[in-house]
């Protein structure tokens, strides 16, 4: 995993789709194939640009899922779009746009809300619904780079058919020795689930994160509400700001 | 034009208003922050401009309020691309504030409580075209979006219009803030699309 170089990570390229993968009913995994794709920090976006025959453009930014994986025609970026309802963008990216069609893509983009898998503190994670998509590339560079730092990971979910990659969860943490990982399920929880649904509160970040003397770097990423509330619990916990980094994302589409 | 994307229409755009380039409309208010949200109290709030010859220039809450107030009416431009028009504040204006700050300073780099910075041209800040707000649509502005006070910048993209600002430092060199020294631009211009170093 190289970072970012600004030369490539200025303009714009063109990708193709090579593969589709179902995460959710909600929820599609794209994988591009990005010729000269520069490399990119866990964390980091891509901007996705589409043009009608008209030449009418419309952009969004999607964070990346995970490191850079090698295929046939060069490195491959995943990103996993959450369907916005009356979006304008992600809709076609999940129901119109086909194997090997082009699309315009420029990144990485973002230099603060990342991880560096040099780091050794202890990551605490918080994703309230798509927002699990930047933390799922940090759980898979430190995966992949055999980083030891101990990670903790709190995924706020609506019910368990809106968990994205939980196959892949489920691996890891029997396999990614010192990752743990807690669900708060909104409104329905799996069968023999014990507790009710609940919105995430004091008891679940006290419970399931890091205790502020760990010095933990805390990544929290979600809807503005969510990202809010996590903000405020951790800080109200003894975690001083600048170690409590966020992403919140409004209406994209 | 960039690459035709087979399939791909668009919204209609027959009754779009004019956007900066890249931009779409909304009618909520998100928000996009860096980290957690700052409290700030009334009580210990103040603003500082701090003059490139070292003299600052102070206002509390109460002397700010007690200064002339404005209501603009703006359009305002996200990196994000979303865009809102219309929106409603009260605030100070910047020419008020450096009315009398003795200065030859050519830059400006906002500061805010929580530790965000940005910079702008000090000239941008002139003319009518930037404000201290502390009012949103009629009521107090949730901090949020940066209440109690933030900067209002509406002709530049909105993450220059700092929020839960702290003051202003007067240089005669550009010093890059908080975003622009990652990735973002420096000036930040939405009808030329200035999103990212190198546009």
């Amino acid at each position: 995993m190289a970072t970012s170089t600004p030369r490539t990570a200025n303009r714009w390229q063109v990708g193709r789709l090579v593969e589709r993968r179902v995460e959710t009913p909600t929820a599609q995994t794209l994988v591009l194939e990005v010729p000269d794709w520069p490399g990119h920090l866990p964390g980091q976006h891509v901007d996705l640009r589409l043009t009608a025959p008209d030449g009418y453009q419309a952009a969004r930014s999607y964070s990346v899922a995970g490191p850079v994986v090698d295929g046939p025609g060069g490195p491959r970026i995943e990103v996993t779009v959450q369907r916005v309802h009356d979006g304008e963008v992600s809709p076609y990216l999940i129901d119109v746009f086909g194997d090997g069609d082009p699309v315009e893509v420029r990144g990485p983009l973002g230099g603060w809300f990342i991880w560096r898998p040099e780091e050794t503190a202890p990551v605490q994670l918080v994703a309230g619904g798509s927002g699990i998509v930047p933390l799922m590339a940090m759980i898979r560079a430190r995966r992949a780079t055999g980083s030891k730092a101990p990670f903790r990971l709190i995924y706020s979910v609506r019910t368990p058919r809106d968990v994205i990659y939980a196959d892949e969860l489920r691996r890891r943490i029997r396999d990614d020795f010192g990752l743990d990982i807690a669900y708060v399920y909104t409104r329905e929880a799996p069968e023999g689930w014990r507790g009710e649904p609940h919105r995430i509160g004091l008891a679940d970040v006290n419970t399931h994160g890091w205790p502020p003397d760990l010095q933990p770097l805390t990544y929290v990423c979600g809807p503005t509400g969510f990202v809010e509330t996590v903000a405020d619990l951790l800080v109200g916990l003894g975690h001083p700001s600048r170690r409590v980094k966020t992403e919140r994302f409004g209406p994209t589409g | 034009m960039g690459i035709v994307s087979p399939g791909f229409q668009g919204r209609p755009r027959t009754q779009e208003p004019a956007l900066p380039p890249g931009q779409y409309l909304t009618e909520d208010f998100p928000v996009l922050s860096a980290g957690p949200t700052p409290r700030v109290s009334l009580d210990t709030w103040e603003f500082v401009i701090a003059a490139e010859n070292g003299s600052e220039y102070r206002w509390s809450w109460q002397e700010l309020m007690a200064l002339p107030q404005e209501t603009p009416l703006v359009d305002i431009h996200c990196v994000t691309r979303w865009s809102k028009l219309g929106t409603t504040w009260q605030g100070v204006s910047l020419d008020t504030l450096l009315d009398g700050v003795d200065t030859g300073a050519h830059f400006a780099l906002a500061h805010s409580y929580g530790g965000y910075t940005t910079n702008l041209p000090l000239d941008d800040l002139r003319g009518g075209r930037a404000w201290v707000v502390h009012t949103f649509d009629g009521a107090p502005l949730p901090a949020e979006h940066g209440g109690p006070a933030r900067l209002l910048v509406p002709h530049l993209y909105f993450w220059k219009s700092a929020k839960w600002v702290r003051g202003i430092r007067l240089k005669t060199m550009d010093e890059p803030g908080f975003w622009e020294t990652a990735g973002y631009h420096d000036y930040g211009d939405p009808w030329r699309e200035q999103r990212y170093q190198g546009d």
